[in-house]
């Protein structure tokens, strides 16, 4: 018998300090808000203590915002904003051990993924984004695209720094100025990459970074000096954000919660189809909003499929976040874990085949064997509502027309996936799903260069690419 | 066209004539070049430490097919290179010994005799290696040769020509031949993979060595560039793996040159353990056709016992 020994990546890497303040106008401030603590959600360990903003502190924040925006950074010439971004890029390069292993305590995703894809992505977005910078006028925005003003901004928990770079490259590179709220239960690396920006010497006020729960993020979005708004975060409160800024001239984007369909045809590379599809829906704990949750095979490949599927989920290897070997880490909260057992219990009682994975899991933290209903029909919640962990649903289907309905019949749409060795039939596929990202014969892949966003209760707006300056831009 | 073995229904149909035996193969399912190489790459990232290393290591020993495939080889050189498979590392009797050691059939019974008692096999290429131009007869009468030599273990190369033109049946057709001539010897068929270019064509090698009866698929004659690769022996790893599935029976993969590093060859025991599975971690079912590799795991495997790195002057050069 062949075990692997653990390979645990250092946490002494991560500088881990027991307290971390908010950054405000160019220096690390403490708030006036009632302090958090932050856990591992591995093994439900106290990391440390992070200063929160109070409804004042936004206040301060914004005002820093404000004028950072109007005596220095939207009078910059382009050239100029992006060799900070370009600082900022190499600065997330120069620390990325460190911000892996933080990433990978502080939110629970495994090293190789905070190591291989959360931390490089997040310096290709500012690389990406500083090059824009003084290249507006041939995004297609008229010759002189001018920057919107103060942007105030709301990211999730599931990828903590990455989504702080989604937002704050294009932002400083149209222009704008950036106050940015961090997840409540994972606000560390976006605080590291304060300390970055800080150490990049980005004018005082141009970024602020204030940690806090749901409340700073309501008083930030709400507040009467912010020109532009941007959420990524759930559907329910991305409604309410919607309805606070109805009647106000703020400029909205949103990014909210997916159920994506994986759709496979008796065409499909098999091997690759079921990599894909356990990359789709276990990538993260299958904490992604694009996450590959709902999987459409046909019906004619149903059996040998969810037979291959079961025998490679089974070698995924769940465990302590920090093992380089580690394929799914932990959850993120105790919350979302009762929340992923109330609807895997709502498929068996609907009548769901439950089939989960044999591996062993941890005494301590938060950990969820990965999952695969079979039987799933479009009536149950495991096939409507969003999971968001490591819970696949799958259905089946019997002819294209077939699999394009079901695919498009959620309130959701954010991405998609077609696997079929014909390329007519991807191109056929994809002009008829209701999603903002279509990938074929592959899935969970992100660039920069390629916008990203969803329809209808996915959201609005992109990200990324040149479509994704539209958002920080007065066009 | 006949199946060599008793075989489900629906393989023993593929293998009845020629057009359904390329029914068969080009109904597989195909591979997509860009999964199976991302699958590959993160599979590499494994990071694999202290008791498992070594434990890969002395497994990867046990592995290796000792290999010399040289215009220059003489029975000195060959009777070294069975010294070494013997004892790998003189220093350390506790080192596993090698597979089998790898020569042309005339070297078979210079290898067979210093062999003899040892339980490492000799294996000799045969059938015109490497470029397996040559007539059918020829193709017999080597491998006959060869396995009256001595030869426990024959590796054959395919004829990529009729592969690559589609004449399916005749490729079929020798290897079936090739296995009635090696008598109990094992065969490894050799895909030569450099040469088939496209990984559809390897999976469909692959099932078409395995319809035929070989008990091993072998990537490379390890005189054509790429010789071995992680995504092409992914794709072997997973075709044995779903014959297994579908007929119970388990046959080998040999990757075959270019693998020359320790931290190389336990990539490939990571994928044979996830892709393949568990039980193909045994030298009945996974070789590694080489020789520059096993000084490198003496290495590596003295690195770990000792807690310091040697050097290539504490191993034998053979």
């Amino acid at each position: 018998m062949w075990e692997y020994a653990p390979a645990p990546e250092s946490r002494d890497i991560a500088n881990l300090k027991p307290n971390y303040k908010m950054f405000v106008d160019g220096e690390f401030v403490e708030g006036t808000g009632e302090p958090l603590k932050t856990i591992n959600p591995a093994t439900e360990e106290v990391l440390a203590e992070v200063s929160t903003a109070s409804e004042s502190d936004v206040d301060t924040a914004v005002k820093a915002a404000r004028k950072a925006y109007d005596r220095v950074w939207s009078k910059m010439p382009g050239s100029e904003r992006a060799k900070y971004i370009y600082r900022i890029a190499r600065q997330i390069q120069e620390r990325g051990r460190e911000l892996a292993v933080l990433e990978s305590l502080d939110n629970g995703k495994p090293i190789k993924e905070s190591r291989d894809t959360d931390v490089p992505t997040a310096a290709s977005h500012f690389f990406y984004h500083a090059g824009w910078a003084d290249k507006l006028g041939y995004a297609g925005y008229g010759p002189d695209p001018r920057p919107l003003g103060v942007a105030g901004q709301v990211i999730p928990w599931n990828f903590p720094l990455l989504m702080a770079a989604w937002k704050i490259a294009p932002a400083l590179a149209c222009g704008n100025t950036v106050v940015l709220k961090p997840a409540e239960t994972t606000p560390l690396t976006a605080l590291v990459l304060a300390d970055i920006i800080q150490q990049c010497d980005l004018p005082p006020g141009v970024v602020n970074i204030i940690p806090g729960a749901g409340d700073v993020g309501a008083a930030l979005v709400g507040h009467a000096d912010v020109n532009k708004v941007a959420f990524t975060g759930s559907t329910d409160v991305g409604k309410v954000i919607q309805g606070q800024l109805a009647g106000t001239n703020k400029k909205l984007t949103l990014e909210l919660g997916g159920k994506a369909a994986n759709i496979v045809f008796d065409d499909a590379p098999l091997d690759q189809a079921v990599e894909g599809i356990v990359n789709g829906i276990f990538f993260n704990q299958g904490h992604v909003c694009c996450a590959g949750s709902r999987l459409l095979v046909q019906e004619s490949i149903a059996d040998e499929l969810l037979e291959k599927l079961h025998a490679r989920v089974s070698t995924l290897r769940v465990g302590d976040p920090l093992d380089k070997n580690t394929d799914v880490g932990a959850i993120n909260s105790r919350e979302q874990l009762t929340k992923i057992q109330e609807l895997t219990a709502s498929g068996e009682a609907e009548g769901a085949t439950r089939w989960t994975s044999s591996c062993p899991l941890p005494d301590k933290g938060f950990f969820f064997a990965p999952t695969v209903f079979s039987g799933v029909s479009q009536a149950m919640r495991i096939a409507r509502e969003e999971i968001f962990g490591p819970v696949l649903s799958v259905l089946t289907f019997r002819t294209p027309e077939e699999a394009v309905a079901k695919a498009n019949n959620t309130p959701y749409g954010l991405s998609a996936g077609i696997w079929t060795e014909k390329g007519s039939r991807i191109l056929w596929m994809a002009q008829r799903m209701r999603a903002g990202v279509v990938w074929s014969n592959t899935f969970n892949r992100f660039d920069p260069t390629a916008p990203f966003g969803g329809y209808q209760e996915s959201g609005f707006g992109r990200e990324g690419g040149r479509t994704g300056l539209e958002a920080y831009l007065d066009v | 066209m006949a199946a060599p073995t008793t075989l489900p229904s629906a393989l023993a149909d593929a293998t009845r004539d020629e057009s359904s035996l390329r029914r068969f193969l080009h109904g597989l399912p195909g591979v997509d070049q860009v999964g199976v190489e991302q699958r590959a790459a993160g599979l590499g990232t494994r990071s694999i430490k202290k008791a498992s290393k070594l434990h890969a290591i002395d497994l990867a020993i046990s592995m290796v097919d000792l290999t010399t495939l040289e215009g220059a080889d003489t029975h000195g050189k060959v009777r070294s290179l069975a010294a070494k498979a013997r004892r790998p590392d003189p220093d350390r009797p506790d080192v596993p010994q090698v597979a089998a050691v790898c020569v042309y059939p005339d070297m078979v019974k210079t290898a067979a005799d210093d062999l003899v008692g040892t339980g490492i096999n000799v294996a000799s290429v045969a059938t015109a290696f490497p470029s397996g131009r040559s007539t059918m007869d020829i193709k017999l009468a080597d491998t006959r040769f060869a396995v009256e030599q001595g030869a426990s273990e024959v590796d054959m190369v395919i004829d990529r020509g009729a592969f690559l033109s589609g004449r399916y049946g005749q490729v079929f057709e020798e290897i079936v031949k090739i296995k009635e001539a090696c008598g109990d010897a094992h065969l490894k068929v050799i895909l030569e993979t450099g040469e088939l270019v496209t990984y559809d064509n390897v999976r469909r090698a692959s099932w078409l060595a395995l319809l035929a009866g070989g008990d091993f698929i072998k990537t490379s004659t390890g005189k054509v560039q790429p010789a071995a690769t992680l995504p092409v022996t992914h794709v072997m790893l997973q075709a044995v793996r779903d014959w297994k599935d579908q007929t119970g029976e388990l046959r080998g993969v040999k990757p075959a040159g270019g693998i020359r590093t320790t931290k190389d060859a336990i990539k490939y025991l990571v994928a044979v353990h996830e892709v393949a599975g568990r039980e193909w971690l045994d030298p009945h079912l996974f070789r590694f056709g080489a020789s520059t590799l096993l000084n490198d795991l003496l290495m590596q495997r003295r690195t770990q016992l000792d807690g310091h790195y040697s050097g290539p002057d504490y191993v034998t050069v053979d």
